[in-house]
């Protein structure tokens, strides 16, 4: 075995890797949460329409896709592989176990809650990224394929609404260890930062989840 | 008892405690009463209590681990009421006293769980693994000849000061025992935190971080996820800026040190 696969199949190279791709992952929710608030655009969704038409056919755009997947990808299989490892190596279980008493539950249940995230990624896909690459398209008047008009139909479904909405709590409390954990893992502490990058991940994750929550909210009571 | 409060009440109380004849066999939980406990009792001398019941009836005395009975061997590891060295904070064992309960309590009183700390029996773990990861590159090697001068290696009194911290761990395991993945993180970052700001562990530094990860891995301890209970159990206060510290200390030495392998 080289010394990079050495490094990243240790223990701390595994984090390495899931902080790093967490990070990532949190810049895409950036980008995604920015382009999505042309919803609120009050154009019918032509807007909206035209972005994704750019997203979905410019060649830069699909080719940064596959390290979109790649970093989905990662993120998804250290973290149920971890997870297992993680789980085996207390071997026999304690009788009275007070972990809650040192530390706190979003913490504890990354796995719980990115789980919850994932099943809601694969909801997700195939409500929108499926029927837009693989469906019959429906154009809008600029002859962009009707993205908008999927979202609006999308949410007029309670049931997804309140998947749309229970994820977006999952993510928010996968966020709010995950963002400042990542920077602990990639050793990045420091006396001076630490307290800031702890504060702009609070306000990240808030920010990036009440922004996606308010989509299925506004569709579903306003359109 | 010399210095007994000689108005705290003796208490009876119920132990629920893990038994288990060897590595080989299966454990379970047994309950015990013990009667006129002082208050003023450490944890351990209320077991020794018991353990002259049992001894009297002709019974098993439970096996636990202890030495210094003061706080800075590590050998008394219990986990109690679901918290490592129980419900006290910044103590070992054999520093919590019985005042921290009150007459009527169940106890329960298990050993440490990691597949890598096997049950000797009852209560005692094997935790040698953790000498082996010492033993892996927690050390400075230094060439025999005169003493050198104390002031010959100037150490700047804040990292003097910091190196003492990480070096304050007794290696108790208490880490490892609380934490939900059973990770030997924080033990293994005080060492190498410890060494790393040090002039004399500088010659080291790399295959140090390199060798030590390796056996952690080896052991079969789980990974770090930051949640914390390790810090927060720790008896000497041993913080989480250790284990960033140890993360940056494997990256750089995987980086750019001289081994392929």
């Amino acid at each position: 075995m080289s010394w990079i696969s050495k490094t990243f199949s240790s223990s701390i190279g595994r984090k390495i890797i899931m902080a790093a791709t967490g990070l990532f992952l949190c810049s895409f929710l950036v980008v995604h949460l920015a382009g999505n608030f042309q919803l609120f655009k009050n154009d019918g969704g032509l807007a909206f329409n035209a972005y994704s038409e750019f997203m979905s056919h410019n060649t830069v755009i699909r080719i940064l896709e596959i390290g979109l997947v790649l970093g989905f990808g990662f993120h998804i299989y250290e973290g149920l592989t971890l997870t297992a490892k993680n789980r085996s190596a207390r071997g026999v279980g304690y009788v009275s176990d007070h972990i809650e008493q040192n530390s706190p539950w979003h913490a504890r249940s990354m796995a719980m809650l990115g789980s919850i995230v994932l099943f809601f990624l694969i909801v997700h896909l195939y409500n929108f990224f499926g029927t837009l690459r693989f469906g019959e398209p429906v154009k809008d008047s600029m002859g962009n394929e009707n993205a908008y008009g999927l979202v609006v139909d999308a949410f007029r479904n309670p049931l997804y609404v309140a998947l749309y909405v229970v994820a977006q709590a999952a993510l928010l409390y996968h966020l709010l260890h995950g963002f400042q954990s990542a920077f602990q893992t990639l050793g990045l502490t420091h006396r001076k930062y630490t307290p800031l990058i702890k504060f702009v991940g609070v306000v990240f994750s808030l920010v990036v989840c009440a922004g996606f929550a308010a989509m299925p909210i506004y569709f579903y009571f306003f359109k | 008892m010399a210095g007994s409060n000689p108005n705290a009440k003796p208490m009876n109380l119920t132990l629920k405690v893990w038994r288990q004849k060897n590595r080989a066999t299966a454990g379970q939980v047994v309950d015990y009463n013990v009667r006129d406990i002082s208050p003023d009792m450490s944890f351990l001398e209320m077991l020794d209590v018991l353990n002259e019941d049992l001894l009297r009836k002709g019974d098993d005395p439970v096996a636990f681990d202890h030495d210094c009975r003061e706080g800075i061997c590590g050998s008394c590891n219990l986990f109690i009421n679901g918290r490592a060295h129980g419900p006290e904070s910044g103590t070992t064992t054999c520093q919590l006293h019985m005042r921290k309960f009150s007459d009527g309590d169940t106890i329960v009183i298990e050993p440490w769980r990691a597949n890598s700390f096997p049950v000797n029996k009852d209560l005692s773990v094997d935790r040698s693994a953790f000498d082996r990861i010492i033993q892996a590159g927690g050390y400075v090697s230094v060439n025999t000849g005169g003493a050198p001068d104390g002031n010959e290696i100037p150490v700047p009194k804040e990292i003097a000061d910091r190196a003492f911290e990480a070096a304050t761990c007794i290696g108790c395991g208490a880490c490892v025992a609380a934490c939900k993945n059973a990770s030997a993180m924080l033990f293994v970052s005080a060492k190498v935190s410890q060494l790393a700001l040090l002039p004399q562990g500088h010659a080291e530094r790399a295959t140090r971080v390199e060798n030590m990860v390796a056996q952690m891995d080896k052991e079969g301890f789980g990974a770090c996820t930051n949640i914390g209970s390790c810090a927060a159990e720790c008896p000497v206060g041993i913080s989480l800026e250790n284990i960033a510290t140890l993360n940056r200390e494997f990256l750089a030495a995987k980086a750019s040190s001289n081994n392929l392998s």
